[in-house]
């Protein structure tokens, strides 16, 4: 078996605050292999940003510090890196396209500079060699007349040429691995589709692994081969997508799967918003940190934390309806979002 | 499947459903937004602090003057220009006049001057950018047209020439300040609220039917306080320079009257002679200056949104 | 962007036209007139008012006055026998002007760095230091600065000159005392708009890229934090030179402001009227210079505006 790319070990991170410490990631595991996309996906605030930003220790520090566990690049501790080498890795060996394309790019540099930026300072790419491999990212994400492109101001450019250029400038670097973290969500849906046609497209022309994080389960469908399913903090389920979308086992991966319109018709269950908001991470509960809005929660979800069990082909969940003891349930089956794997 | 430690109790295992009461639990307290902006400024001590000064010269300001026996009025041809002593705790100006009660009669004049004013220029800016901002339209356009124009005047000159025109004193010294400065005041409070105007709980509110003095009310207003609120606070040192500079170069405040300014003006007749007469309101007007500078940035901290919960 | 300039032109004529005539009128309604002082017969007065137009309806001496500026006339002092008004600025305003420069480019510069280096070591000693000079330097007004200034370099420990304006040396104090509340208040705005900055997303998606700090700070942090700075270049050049009045008449330098407030007290209506027209013609167009190069420095408003 290849080594993983990216491997999470018990992380958890947390940011200092005059409230208290807020504990925004709590014990994650995950990997990533060489040319995977895996997705994370779950409600805001459950932890997913700050996990992925911490493999290019991009959370501001402080407040944020790692209060346990490690995160391998490659076989290395990035929380045992120092500044400089971190800025090796920042765009060589890991690309991050971010949200919203509008905020995430200066709006006084002009978008071919900052695409080349990503060399700046780098030994062994000359300025011109710079701005020609700039240029043909910028050709290869799709934006037509680079060479007038490259010479205007976000704010001259659309909502998805934008993201394209945040795109080119996290491939720009040929990096092994990209993190993209909620790329399509400022976008219109047309526009989506067109992003992540092209993300797929570049990892088969690149063999770049991407990191998918999203809430939008039909984005992960569409895109993944590995899904983790993270709430307040932790990793509840993770599996293959199909594992995800037709066996799954956590109630909250459910709740979240039935929260999902579709235009297919012979599933026709109607839409149910999953009652109740997530745990206050100042002081998470000490059990599942979903059993109190849970259907089946059980005393011992509310008082110690889930084990995780594997199910069959590298299927996991964190649920303690998975013990022997526990009643069994069925949780009620869907369809996978639309487009499905 | 793994098994788990210690087999637990089974009754553990028992079906509980949805926690109702836990699941909106939020650990925090809850604080009001004002709850929590008097929280963060008693937390800054610089702001505590330049508090207790302004607290302290306002209260001198009113008693000062009647702890000692001389009139800030009185000459005295036997003791001019004398240094501070057991007499006179300040010293005394060229006509024998006692300096702490005249620097204590001048931060009455000097303080109420830069809160009346300021006040008042809230007042009259914050009403007419208030009533531009919200109704917009041909009001705001003429407005707007007026400020535009006016805003590039430098008032400071305009201030110079409406003194000399009206008699002098403190009157005057205030009706110059709020006809030269409002402009500022109306521009910043019609842009915030348009913005607030805009805004999507605003637009709810509209939908809901509440009527325009409510939503002036209940929803502009106090969307709109803080920022009034730190804006005038930030403003009074100007208001308190304005007059010192004015009463400085003569055309303030005029004696036997007096301003912390008119005595800086006095006292740097002097100065190389005696420094200590320049000193006394120099110090005050400064170290007012930087209380209520102090205190305007703690308000802005305490008072902005975005930074609760830091 | 054509458009906009020609309307801030427009704008700017109209503001000089209501400053003109509101001084106009004020001037006007000064109490007293500038003869009173002197002794002089009745015919010799009449005369006087004749030969300065007073004995005409104030509506005509308006007229008379705006046709005569629109030549760029500002006309005869009344103080200084047979001197024009033009006279006296040109002999002045270069005192003033040299001042405001020196003032100017100190506060800025050395405020600049003040800010930047301040919000880049946020909560460390250096930043406190500069927050403490800033907010210091923002509570002195400048009269009172002049005169710190004077009486320790100049009185006490004797190392610079006080007064005049013959030299180098003789410039330092003055231009100091001056420019150090515009310093104070430009590394505040700074700092703050620093701050801001360092909080933006674009500011990661640098740091994403491997961009070294440096580079982070100059190409992504100043050249955005520095915006909101040229915005308030115009009323800080405006702060300065009035700030000359003063600091002219303590170190006694023979500018404009010590011509002012002279004037302004002695009731020389037409010096008043064309120094103010002269210094509010100066700050509009400093302002609209201000306004332009906003333009021209936020690619954003270059085309919103365009």
């Amino acid at each position: 078996m290849p080594e993983a790319i990216l491997d999470v070990q018990d992380l958890s991170y947390s940011f200092r605050t005059y409230g208290g410490e807020v504990q925004a990631v709590r014990g994650v595991s995950f990997e990533v292999m060489p040319g995977e996309v895996v997705g994370i996906v779950g409600e805001s605030g459950c932890g997913k940003s700050v996990t992925a930003q911490c493999a290019l220790r991009l959370n501001p520090e402080p407040p944020g510090f790692r209060r346990g566990g490690r995160m391998l690049y490659k076989g290395e501790d990035v929380f045992a890196k120092g500044e400089r080498e971190l800025r090796r890795m920042r765009g060589a060996e890991i690309g991050f396209v971010f949200q919203d394309p509008m905020t995430y790019l200066n709006p006084t540099m002009r978008v071919g500079a900052q695409v080349e930026e990503v060399f700046a300072g780098r030994p062994g790419v000359s300025r011109r060699e710079a701005r020609s491999r700039a240029d043909e990212m910028l050709a290869l994400v799709g934006i037509s007349d680079v060479a007038r492109r490259r010479e205007q101001y976000p704010h001259e450019l659309s909502g998805g040429m934008k993201q394209r250029v945040m795109i080119a400038m996290a491939l720009v670097g040929r990096p092994s691995l990209i993190i993209a973290d909620e790329p399509t969500t400022s976008l219109d849906v047309t526009i989506e589709a067109q992003i992540l046609e092209l993300l797929d497209d570049l990892r088969r022309k690149l063999g770049t692994a991407i990191v998918l994080i999203t809430h939008d389960l039909g984005v992960i469908a569409k895109m993944c081969d590995r899904v983790y399913v993270m709430y307040g903090g932790k990793v509840v389920e993770s599996g293959g997508a199909e594992d995800i979308f037709y066996r799954t086992a956590h109630p909250y991966t459910a709740g979240l799967l039935g929260s999902v319109a579709r235009l297919e018709t012979d599933c026709d269950e109607e839409l149910k918003a999953i009652e109740g908001t997530p745990p206050d991470l100042f002081s998470p509960p000490p059990g599942c940190p979903f059993a109190a809005r849970c259907d089946y929660a059980m005393r011992v979800c509310r008082e110690s934390p889930a084990p995780e069990y594997r199910l069959e082909g590298g299927h996991r969940v964190s649920c303690w309806l998975r013990h022997e003891y526990a009643e069994p349930v069925e949780l009620p089956a869907r369809c996978a979002p639309e487009a499905a794997v | 499947m793994e098994a788990i430690g210690d087999a637990p109790d089974r009754s553990l295992f028992e079906r509980v459903g949805k926690d109702r009461a836990g699941m909106e639990a939020i650990e925090r307290p809850n604080l009001t937004y004002w709850q929590d902006a008097w929280r963060r400024l008693k937390a800054n001590r610089m702001a505590v602090f330049a508090l207790c000064v302004v607290g302290l010269y306002v209260v001198m300001a009113v008693v000062g003057p009647w702890m000692t026996s001389y009139s800030y009025t009185a000459t005295d041809a036997k003791a001019t220009d004398a240094l501070p002593s057991a007499a006179h705790w300040f010293g005394t100006d060229m006509l024998g006049r006692d300096l702490w009660s005249r620097v204590w009669m001048g931060a009455r004049t000097s303080l109420m001057i830069g809160f009346v004013a300021t006040l008042l220029n809230t007042l009259v800016g914050g009403l007419i950018g208030g009533v531009a901002g919200y109704y917009g339209g041909a009001v705001d356009m003429v407005l707007m047209r007026v400020v535009d124009v006016l805003y590039g005047i430098p008032y400071i000159i305009v201030a110079i020439l409406m003194m000399v025109v009206m008699e002098p004193g403190m009157g005057s010294l205030i009706v110059a300040m709020v006809v030269t400065r409002w402009i500022g005041m109306a521009r910043f409070v019609r842009g915030e609220v348009m913005r607030v105007k805009e805004s999507d709980f605003v637009a709810a509110a509209r939908v809901l039917g509440a009527s325009d003095a409510t939503i002036l009310v209940r929803h502009i207003m106090p969307n709109l306080m803080g920022l009034i609120i730190t804006n005038t606070m930030m403003a009074i040192p100007n208001a308190i320079f304005t007059e010192a500079f004015l009463s400085f170069i003569g055309l303030g405040i005029q004696p036997p009257e007096c301003s912390w300014g008119l005595l800086a003006r006095e006292g740097s007749q002097t100065l190389s002679i005696y420094p200590l007469k320049l000193f006394f309101p120099a110090f005050f007007i400064s170290t007012t200056m930087l209380a209520l500078n102090l205190l305007g940035d703690g308000l802005r901290d305490a008072l902005d949104p975005r930074l609760r919960g830091e | 962007m054509g458009r906009y300039i020609l309307k801030r032109i427009l704008i700017s004529l109209a503001t000089l036209l209501v400053l003109v005539t509101v001084v106009f009128a004020l001037v006007r309604l000064m109490p007293g007139d500038p003869f009173s002082s002197e002794k002089m017969t009745p015919q010799v007065r009449q005369n006087l008012e004749r030969y300065y137009g007073f004995d005409k309806p104030v509506l005509e001496q308006y007229l008379t006055y705006m046709g005569r500026l629109v030549r760029g006339d500002l006309g005869y002092s009344m103080k200084y026998a047979n001197v024009t008004v033009n006279e006296i600025i040109a002999k002045a305003f270069p005192y003033s002007a040299d001042l405001g420069l020196r003032a100017l480019a100190i506060a800025v510069s050395v405020g600049l760095t003040l800010g930047v280096v301040s919000a880049l070591n946020r909560k460390k000693p250096i930043d406190a230091v500069c927050v403490v000079v800033a907010i210091i330097g923002t509570s002195i007004p400048d009269f009172i600065m002049g005169y710190v200034l004077q009486y320790f370099f100049g009185i006490r420990w004797g190392l610079l000159p006080i007064a005049q304006y013959k030299g180098f040396a003789y410039t330092i104090l003055p231009s100091v005392g001056l420019g150090f509340y515009t310093l104070a208040l430009v590394s505040r705005l700074m700092r703050s708009s620093m701050l801001e900055v360092v909080q933006q997303d674009y500011v990661k998606t640098a740091r994403a890229k491997g961009a070294s700090r440096f580079r982070i700070v100059r190409k992504h942090m100043i050249r955005n934090a520095i915006l909101p700075i040229v915005t308030v270049l115009g009323p800080i050049t405006a702060s300065v030179l009035t700030g000359t009045f003063v600091i002219e008449s303590i170190f006694a330098i023979p500018g404009m402001g010590k011509f002012y407030v002279s004037s302004v007290q002695s009731l020389d209506y037409t010096l008043v009227l064309g120094m103010t027209v002269f210094f509010g013609a100066f700050l509009v167009t400093a302002n609209l210079i201000v306004d332009v190069l906003y333009g021209i420095v936020d690619p954003r408003i270059r085309v919103a505006r365009g």
